[in-house]
């Protein structure tokens, strides 16, 4: 009697998982987490790569491209997105933990400078921005600048940026500070793109930047020279495509390994026309001259 | 084990008390003992948890001076990181101070009035209004300070940001006086009623009651509620993290934004690789965060108790 129930459940737990492994195995899943500039764009893709390939589910998710880096350092995700490669030392700790990222350049972004609407500044140099944001820079107030900004007080310049593990902190720093170069004290950091063009959408006497595609009617855009007196270029995706803004930067996507199957699928047509012509219209520029309809 | 000598063992079954009664009876024991014990096996593997985990900084990399000393917070910067920890200890401290400022008046106020005051119902529904304060989340504070205290500082004060010392300090210092006034009511009802009748039958108003014999006797049990409250601001994270600006800087008004060490762990932990230096930092601000409240606690504990013994 015993017996026969012991099978009974036996057979009853296996017919069950067995269901469950069937039901697994007709749907691939891809897990893709990461940069914070890159999560809308991957987010388009996923959804649109459920009408081209339905046995393949893509779930995306940001938190930044720190996020991402150390997730694919443990092993936990399959696409890493990052808007920065990856340190030497990131590679390493990779590398020890068994895994072996490869890159992908999957699109360009340009790195805005956002100012109050209110703001009369129309450019800003290199020189400027670094004393604006750097250590020691000399431009604390719109006025050592030559500036009066309407509607604020006190005439400080708040200097908005990023967490210090975010992609567009680590290529903003880089690109404008120099390599030596860091931010002044008393940033605000913000702990998304979004919230950047938000809090100087509210605050006169902000500056801050971020992602191109993150840009409204309600902030204004600078207009970037790298040299002081030069020509300045409009930040716009024509521009970040033919790498004539100044602050443009690669966006990444890294798997374990030279991608395979269902990755490899994914990732091919994230770089064919069809996924760029996604990209551009969120904002971003494409890897190659795309056509879209 | 008075239950296993051999002159029960010699007894007939019928005598064996190990019935299903019996087991049930020893289970309880032993879940109970667990329960009763799990606090302390929690605290105790939470600190070896965290001391692991930034034990290899401290080993290493840690400079004693660089961390308590300098201002400069650049953990993630590939050539030369800096881990100072100073501005960020400030940034904690000023509005901690800041809150306790705030919430002091106001939980002793609370106290004073709920205990010493009102009477019947009306005390009844004081004392649940203020335990519903407390169980406001921190995140719902947090969205306070962001949307309605921001907008209204800058207008009242004409500073640019409205994100700052000020704001947090004061947003904390409203979550912590719930607390505070529920053990400082708990220290008033402590002195005895013949403290009270023995002042008032000296002709003692009932102000010179409260003032020259209630708040004196009740003295260390009213310093303990304070340094729980400090304790609370000390360890707060999600509404400091809204409500600062979240900007490495010391301050030099209540103007400033600033950033706490508990929001600089919340915003920085879950984006950096682990075992990474940057990683291990971060866990040793959280001994340092632990230790710190450790020690207030305690001191806040050892002062209630003291009082309640003497």
């Amino acid at each position: 009697m015993k017996r026969k129930l012991f099978t009974a459940v036996a057979l009853a737990t296996t017919t069950l998982f067995s269901g469950l492994s069937v039901n697994a195995a007709d749907r691939t899943l891809i897990q893709n987490k990461g940069s914070d500039t890159l999560v809308n764009v991957a987010q388009a893709w996923a959804e649109e790569y459920r009408n081209v390939d339905p046995s393949v589910a893509v779930a995306v998710s940001g938190g930044g491209s720190g996020t991402g880096i150390a997730a694919m350092i443990n092993g936990t995700v399959d696409i890493a997105n990052a808007s920065r490669k990856m340190k030497a030392r990131e590679l390493e700790m990779a590398k020890s933990k068994g895994q072996n990222p490869i890159q992908h350049v999957v699109g360009y972004d340009a790195l805005a400078v956002y100012i109050n609407k209110n703001n009369p500044a129309t450019t800003f140099s290199f020189e400027q921005m670094k004393e604006i944001f750097g250590r020691g820079g000399k431009a604390t107030k719109w006025s050592d600048l030559g500036l009066k900004v309407p509607g604020c007080k006190g005439d400080t310049i708040v200097v908005v940026s990023r967490q210090n593990n975010s992609g567009t902190y680590a290529y903003f720093k880089k690109a404008v500070l120099g390599k030596k170069g860091k931010f002044r004290q008393g940033t605000l950091d913000m702990h998304g793109s979004k919230d950047v063009v938000d809090l100087v959408e509210k605050t006169p006497c902000a500056i801050g930047y971020s992602g191109l595609a993150y840009a409204t009617d309600h902030v204004k855009l600078v207009c970037v020279s790298k040299e002081t007196g030069g020509a300045c270029v409009n930040p716009s995706v024509a521009t970040a495509s033919d790498r004539s803004y100044p602050i443009a930067r690669p966006l990444f996507m890294y798997t374990n390994g030279e991608p395979k199957g269902a990755i490899k699928t994914y990732l091919d047509w994230i770089k064919s026309d069809k996924g760029q012509c996604i990209l551009l219209k969120k904002g971003y520029a494409p890897i190659h001259d795309v056509s879209c309809g | 084990m008075p239950l296993d000598n051999p002159m029960q063992h010699s007894m007939s079954a019928e005598f064996d008390r190990r019935n299903l009664d019996w087991y049930i009876d020893k289970l309880v024991q032993v879940l109970v003992f667990m329960a009763g014990i799990s606090a302390i096996i929690f605290i105790v593997g939470i600190f070896t948890f965290i001391t692991m985990e930034g034990v290899g900084f401290l080993l290493e990399g840690f400079s004693f001076s660089e961390f308590f000393l300098s201002p400069f917070w650049e953990p993630s910067d590939e050539d030369a990181p800096e881990y100072g920890a100073l501005a960020l200890i400030a940034g904690t401290a000023s509005v901690t101070g800041l809150a306790m400022i705030v919430a002091i008046p106001f939980s002793l106020g609370a106290a004073i009035f709920i205990g010493e005051f009102s009477t019947g119902k009306s005390r009844e529904y004081l004392k649940v209004l203020v335990e519903l304060l407390a169980a406001i989340p921190s995140v719902v504070w947090g969205f306070i300070g962001l949307s309605i205290m921001n907008p209204l500082i800058i207008e009242l004060f004409d500073v640019p940001v409205g994100l700052n010392v000020l704001n947090a300090g004061i947003i904390l210092g409203l979550m912590a006086a719930p607390i505070m006034t529920s053990i400082a009511e708990d220290a008033l009802k402590a002195v005895p009623d013949r403290y009270r009748e023995a002042a008032e039958a000296l002709g003692a108003t009932r102000w010179q009651v409260i003032f020259k014999t209630v708040l004196p006797a009740a003295k260390n049990g009213l310093l303990g509620a304070v340094l729980l409250g400090v304790g609370r601001g000390f360890g707060e994270t999600m509404a400091v993290l809204m409500a600062t600006g979240h900007s490495v800087n010391i301050p030099h008004s209540l103007f400033d934004p600033v950033r706490a060490l508990t929001a600089t762990i919340a915003a920085e932990l879950g984006e950096t690789a682990v075992g990474s230096p940057h990683y291990q930092v971060l866990f040793t601000i959280g001994i340092f965060l632990f230790v710190i409240t450790f020690l207030i606690n305690l001191t806040a504990d050892l002062i209630v108790r003291g009082i309640r013994k003497g």
